[in-house]
């Protein structure tokens, strides 16, 4: 276990700042290339839309941010408290009319 | 040894009586063997084996051999012979058994070629798998498990519903073809649907799956939905409504995988979204998209009970399964973290994993008939599955920040069922004619070109993009404690809050009047309906029910 550990402390560090940023500094070229790419290599289209440079590119970051503002919305909506469910076993009593009794109040505040 | 053309399932079901063996070691091993002779039976099987009977003047055809049967006869052998070796340090000889049947069950289902016969595995599959979620013994767990049970066991009965209008119709309950032309056609449909996870049927699986043992959810991920995708794909083929049910089913979980905190329950979100590109591309109908569409199941199987594993090894080592709880788990479980990251390759279909060589014969098939929104729909479910399954699994258990949580690695045969999972992942991603070769159209299909792996690369890439953008930007929602609200609300709160209500307001009301005591009656019942305890009583009536309904498509 402290062998473990110790190799960790010294060979992965991938909680250390600069690791990550080195790491993201590499993800971001290949990024750039794989966009690039789309101008050297001719791919046989089937749809129009492929024809758009970095259509699959745009698509699947703009999808994914789409993706992420829905959810955050959803949650503003759908979330509740762990217990939401048992609460009702319990306390049969609690909040039978409907009332959202149960709703995490600090949505916004937590979720920065 | 065995005849040759025995079917499948029998061997599974005699495997039982090892429980009988008293040592834990030498039991669990010869439970293991069970999927090793059910392989070498499968294998040397005829290739158009049949069994059939007659019983009570029916016709019944225990054995149906094809290529078809047989894909998902060879998938479900893998599962359970990974998922038994994943549970071999188990000494619950009740899981053990349910395992087994549970398999057992499928592999009947799957070569059964007629509707009675299939009707009778049908209920063995709920039966045995809600012992899998019992086993974790908690009230949770139990609960979640009646839920599962009496939604399992209505789709059975619509199903025998079904069955009844089809062998009047019909004459006969031998099955191919089925299609929706007819009522029955409609009433298989849903019974086929709820087992599948159609929208609005979905929350059995969301609900009970991750209540399961950690290695319980491995088994269950393997078998009850692919069994109901099986029979879509014999039985529906090309039925146009089945299109948009499938994109929709990529689509909508993957937005609750984003929120979800229970890392097993995003799996499970996940899982709806691969059945829906099977479903899919069983409406689309044609070779190429039937073929994309058992190829993926098959595929999924394996990567999706690849990362149930990692999960479930997660769970095993630290008790918890809360992506808000988890975190920097490479430190102490790196074989487990390298192998979750095959599991989210595969899923997130990267090129050279297994995912990839299934998924795009799928969307390939939607552009070539023409279905450009469904395409579209299809490619952004496959961004967003890349961006909750492929990164948020792995980052927030094993990276983010750390929980610091300090563990060992699973036990060997833990590591050894996710390693020979990965393996398949890789092999078929890099030679995919291992599975293409297995699959019941011919077709000249070549997915690695320059075109559709570039595409594929660059799609995923920049979901990872964006991933880190919004982390960078802190738009990413953290995982927090919660529950959110689904379909299941309607019976879990709805329901038995409307009956709450209405049992006070009439005992209020009526306090005096003695003859509406059954008003009360209806009312608590319902009332209970969502809650924890009297679940028992709930059993005892499903269970008299579906007896009630053997007897019946008996006689």
């Amino acid at each position: 276990m402290t062998q473990n550990e110790n190799r960790n402390g010294s060979g992965r560090k991938l909680d250390d700042p600069v690791t990550v940023k080195w790491i993201l500094r590499v993800f971001y070229v290949v990024c750039a290339l794989l966009f690039g790419m789309d101008f050297v290599i001719h791919r046989h289209v089937s749809h129009d839309m492929e024809n758009i440079p970095g259509f699959y590119a745009i698509y699947g970051f703009v999808g994914c941010v789409v993706l992420v503002v829905v959810a955050r919305w959803m949650r503003v909506v759908l979330m509740r408290k762990e217990d939401y469910y048992q609460d009702s076993a319990e306390n049969s009593d609690a909040d039978n009319d409907g009332s959202d009794s149960g709703q995490v109040k600090e949505v916004h505040r937590v979720d920065r | 040894m065995w005849t040759a053309d025995l079917p499948p399932f029998v061997l599974f079901y005699a495997g039982v009586l090892f429980a009988l063996i008293p040592s834990h070691r030498l039991r669990a091993f010869a439970m293991l063997l069970v999927p090793v002779f059910g392989a070498i039976n499968l294998v040397s099987m005829s290739s158009d084996a049949s069994l059939q009977m007659t019983l009570a003047g029916l016709e019944l055809t225990l054995l149906r051999v094809d290529d078809l049967s047989l894909l998902f006869g060879y998938a479900f052998h893998i599962a359970a012979f990974i998922a038994i070796l994943y549970a071999f340090h188990i000494r619950d000889r009740v899981q053990q058994v349910a395992g087994l049947i549970y398999a057992g069950s499928a592999l009947g289902a799957v070569f059964s070629g007629d509707l009675l016969t299939l009707f009778i595995f049908w209920e063995m599959l709920a039966f045995s798998s809600v012992f899998l979620i019992w086993a974790r013994g908690t009230e949770r767990a139990f609960v979640a498990g009646v839920r599962y049970l009496i939604i399992q066991a209505s789709s059975g009965l619509i199903l025998l519903v079904g069955i009844v209008f089809y062998w009047r119709s019909e004459g006969t309950l031998a099955f191919d073809f089925i299609g929706t032309d007819s009522i029955y056609g409609w009433i298989i449909l849903l019974a086929l649907g709820i087992k599948c996870a159609f929208p609005m049927f979905h929350n059995w699986l969301t609900d009970a799956y991750p209540e399961a043992t950690p290695t319980g959810t491995v088994f269950l991920s393997a078998f009850t939905t692919k069994t109901a995708v099986y029979l879509l794909a014999r039985s529906y083929p090309g039925t146009e409504q089945l299109i948009y049910v499938g994109a929709f089913m990529t689509c909508f979980p993957i937005f609750y995988a984003v929120i979800e905190n229970d890392l097993r329950r995003v799996l499970a979100y996940s899982m709806i979204n691969q059945i829906g590109f099977m479903v899919c591309g069983i409406g689309i109908g044609t070779a190429l998209a039937v073929n994309g569409a058992v190829a993926h199941a098959f595929n999924d199987i394996v990567f999706k009970g690849l990362l149930f594993m990692a999960m479930g090894a997660v769970l095993q080592m630290t008790g918890k399964i809360n992506g808000s709880e988890l975190g920097g788990l490479y430190k102490s479980m790196p074989k487990t973290t390298v192998l979750c990251i095959v599991g989210a390759a595969s899923i997130s279909a990267f090129p050279l994993f297994s995912g990839f060589v299934s998924k795009s014969m799928i969307m390939s098939a939607a552009l070539e008939e023409g279905y450009d929104w469904i395409w579209l729909a299809l490619l952004f479910a496959s961004a967003g599955v890349f961006h909750h399954a492929g990164i948020k699994i792995p980052y927030f258990a094993f990276f983010a920040h750390d929980s610091g949580i300090r563990t060992t690695e699973p036990p060997t045969n833990m590591l050894a069922a996710m390693f020979i999972a990965a393996l398949i992942c890789v092999a078929i991603g890099v030679n995919p004619t291992l599975l293409y070769n297995l699959l019941p159209y011919e077709l000249g299909y070549t997915p690695y070109d320059a075109t559709h792996v570039l595409a594929q690369t660059q799609l995923l890439f920049y979901s990872a993009l964006a991933f880190v953008w919004l982390n960078l930007m802190r738009l990413y929602p953290p995982e927090l404690p919660s529950v959110n609200l689904d379909v299941e609300w309607l019976y879990r709160k709805l329901i038995p809050g409307t009956g709450r209500a209405l049992e006070r307001s009439v005992s209020q009301l009526t306090a005096p009047a003695r003859d509406i005591h059954w008003n009360v009656d209806v009312a608590t019942k319902l009332a209970r309906l969502g809650r924890t305890p009297p679940s028992g009583q709930m059993v005892t009536w499903v269970m008299i029910l579906l007896g009630a309904g053997l007897v019946i498509s008996f006689w």
